[in-house]
């Protein structure tokens, strides 16, 4: 571009007809032709492009944590004395709610489920997660029909939680339990649904 | 497909599929022209380390957005919440700490570089020459960034923010006709609470960064039309000068600077993350609030002006001050720019900056010098430490019948004749020889039991009339109206005041 020189654009008053280029500066003298442009670009580039990621990094890890640190899995929950339940199992499967604290982010919350005490199919008790693994409606118990049914999409459950119909890709989830004197205790945990294989995942 | 679409034939260096699609996109936007008038921008006697602030400004706000934007992500501007938030991103959240305090620091960073951007343009005489709308704006954009800063501080909701944005708010009451109204309206209410949070918050995260944004376009606007001022030289020398265009020694400059801003304040915030006090405790008379220390030279300015002259120091003068600045342009008509031939301009400026650091240092040696102000003040640090210290625990929410855990391990509290007591003891300075609440400690003398030591009139008969023992210690008689005699002796004897804990 060469050597480009302004007009003097006045200090104070000098407002004249044509306004010089910057209204407001005194005076330019004659414009130096910059060179290694691209070598600066190049480098304002690549210097950004370090610095840039090295900021990312914790960043993204901060925006990440909930999805890279899930909360750790519920505490035990005592359901009842171990030799009522099974007397009351052997007739029939019985309702029970499972309360536990949920950590939520910054806070705490208790949350409720519903577990079924039964039969398991190879004997002994089993305590069955209520969540029918298809869209995680509640599965009730039809004492008339002998089955569990899901009320949402009419999935069906024998007594041992097998499927037996329907939509749902397994059974119902057996969740760990362990007797201790003499209770029942069960550990609440959460599957993925839709999927044939359980998978826990909280 | 755009060389068809082109009417002029490609030239020689077009022929490239990189240069064609440039010039397509060229076509439709035009960035060769806006490049040309963002980076060929003459700069009179060329590049220079002296005008990097500006550009250092725009990094760290840049900084500042990025990483309040993140920090949203978990924080809730409530009171109940505020502050269990903050802890979970200071002590659980991964990199929180760090995201935090370069959040922390970024704002005192601001506000230093705000004051150099701010001393070289007038050290070179740069609002010259019809600038007087850029330095308006550049003055409007230092209110905006310290009201930034004082509306963040509260933020955290922990002890020192809560405090101190009392005593900010305060002031506000000083105003002449509408301070009351300006008090409640920034308070939400006539006390600090969860709508001081909440107005604080919307102030902070939306009004005054929009109104930022605009100021920095209209401010880099003007820059642009005025020109870059150049060296502070006459013009007739300026014109001598070779100018060079902003890019890219300029840009470079600024770059290395901006880089270096952020990598500076990564290893500050990494080595050093800022901390966090317990939960503010709206209940606790006695904490001693300090403000951030681009707020401790006003902080000490006060202190000299009291009873009614107050209005002088919180108001007239601090306006004055800030009036002459905005005035500045249109006060100073000569268009001399040397600093030395402006003894009366830069010596002005020179005083303000020595007056500031002197107020600031002031501040903090007569903090040190009292040892009932340094012992409380080192409390409440060490309050801080242990609370930094803790493991996080989440906000219970475990159903309607569970009880609060802050509520239920607050010790009973003082009637209302011994809670006014209580600040009474502060107010008329008890605690700077007895310790906050008579507790005593590092060398200062309890005041224990006193409940079961003395009966209510021998107690006050002691504070009008100290036993001969207690004047040789130091004691001053006590002279009060009797209805806060009578408040002050409750407090000393309410059973409460044994029990609980010194506040932290």
């Amino acid at each position: 571009m060469g050597v480009v020189t302004t007009p003097h654009g006045g200090g104070e008053d000098g407002g004249g007809d044509v306004p010089p280029a910057h209204p407001g500066s005194e005076a330019i003298g004659p414009l130096v032709p910059s060179t290694r442009r691209s070598f600066f670009g190049v480098l304002v580039g690549a210097i950004s492009a370090v610095v840039g990621a090295l900021m990312a990094v914790p960043l993204v890890r901060f925006a990440l944590d909930p999805v890279l640190h899930r909360g750790g899995g519920a505490d035990w929950f005592a359901l009842g004395s171990h030799g009522e339940l099974a007397a009351a199992a052997a007739a029939e499967p019985v309702r029970a709610e499972v309360s536990f604290r949920r950590v939520d982010g910054w806070r705490a919350t208790t949350v409720k489920q519903t577990v079924w005490v039964t039969l398991g199919a190879k004997g002994g008790l089993v305590v069955l997660s209520g969540t029918c693994p298809h869209l995680g409606c509640v599965a009730l118990w039809h004492g008339d029909r002998g089955r569990f049914v899901c009320p949402c999409h009419n999935g069906n459950f024998d007594r041992h939680g097998e499927r037996l119909s329907g939509p749902p890709p397994r059974g119902l989830d057996p969740l760990p339990v362990k007797v201790e004197d003499g209770k029942l205790w069960v550990k609440y945990q959460y599957y993925r649904g839709l999927v044939a294989d359980r998978e826990v995942i909280g | 497909m755009s060389a068809a679409a082109d009417s002029r034939p490609p030239a020689a260096g077009e022929s490239t599929l990189r240069e064609r699609l440039a010039s397509w996109l060229d076509q439709r936007v035009g960035w060769r022209q806006l490049m040309s008038v963002a980076l060929d921008e003459p700069i009179p006697g060329g590049a220079r380390w002296a005008y990097v602030f500006g550009s250092g400004l725009l990094f760290v706000f840049i900084n500042q957005i990025v990483t309040g934007v993140f920090l949203a992500l978990y924080y809730v501007p409530s009171a109940d919440h505020a502050q269990t938030t903050v802890a979970f991103i200071q002590k659980q959240v991964t990199m929180g700490s760090f995201v935090r305090s370069l959040h922390a620091y970024g704002s005192s960073v601001m506000v230093l570089l705000l004051m150099l951007h701010l001393a070289q343009t007038y050290v070179y005489g740069a609002y010259k020459g019809r600038r007087e709308l850029l330095w308006l704006m550049g003055c409007f954009l230092l209110l905006l960034v310290m009201g930034m800063a004082f509306t963040g501080y509260l933020l955290p909701w922990d002890q020192k923010a809560y405090f101190a944005t009392a005593v900010g708010t305060n002031i506000a009451s000083e105003v002449p006709w509408i301070g009351g109204f300006l008090k409640l309206l920034l308070r939400g209410g006539s006390e600090m609470g969860t709508l001081t949070l909440s107005r604080f918050f919307m102030l902070h995260v939306f009004l005054i960064p929009a109104g930022i944004f605009a100021a920095v376009a209209s401010h880099l606007f003007l820059f642009r039309r005025a020109g870059a001022a150049g060296p502070p030289r006459p013009a007739a020398e300026l014109r001598q000068l070779p100018a060079e265009t902003f890019f890219p020694g300029q840009v470079f400059k600024d770059f290395v600077f901006g880089i270096g801003l952020i990598v500076m304040l990564g290893a500050l915030a990494w080595q050093r993350p800022v901390s966090l006090g317990p939960v503010a405790n709206p209940a606790d008379a006695t904490y001693l609030p300090r403000p951030e220390w681009y707020y401790l030279p006003v902080f000490q300015f006060i202190k000299y002006f009291q009873g009614a002259a107050a209005v002088l120091g919180i108001v007239v003068i601090p306006g004055v001050v800030v009036l002459a600045l905005f005035a500045l342009p249109f006060l100073d008509r000569s268009p001399e720019r040397r600093p030395l031939r402006r003894p009366v301009a830069v010596g002005s400026l020179l005083l303000v900056l020595a007056a500031l650091v002197f107020l600031g240092v002031q501040s903090g040696v007569q903090d040190r010098r009292d040892p009932a102000v340094r012992a409380k003040l080192e409390a409440q640090e060490e309050a801080e430490r242990a609370y930094a210290k803790q493991p996080f625990s989440p906000e219970e929410n475990l159903g309607p019948s569970a009880g609060g855990g802050a509520a239920a391990a607050a010790p009973a509290a003082l009637s209302p004749d011994a809670a006014k007591g209580a600040l009474l003891f502060e107010s008329e300075g008890c605690s700077g020889c007895h310790g906050a609440q008579g507790h005593g400690g590092g060398g200062l003398v309890a005041l224990a039991n006193l409940g079961k030591r003395f009966p209510e009139p021998q107690l006050t008969a002691m504070l009008h009339a100290p036993r001969p023992d207690m004047l040789q210690g130091g004691m001053q008689p006590v002279q009060l109206k009797s209805e806060d005699m009578q408040a002050l002796v409750a407090f000393l004897l309410a059973p409460q005041r044994d029990t609980a804990p010194p506040v932290p």
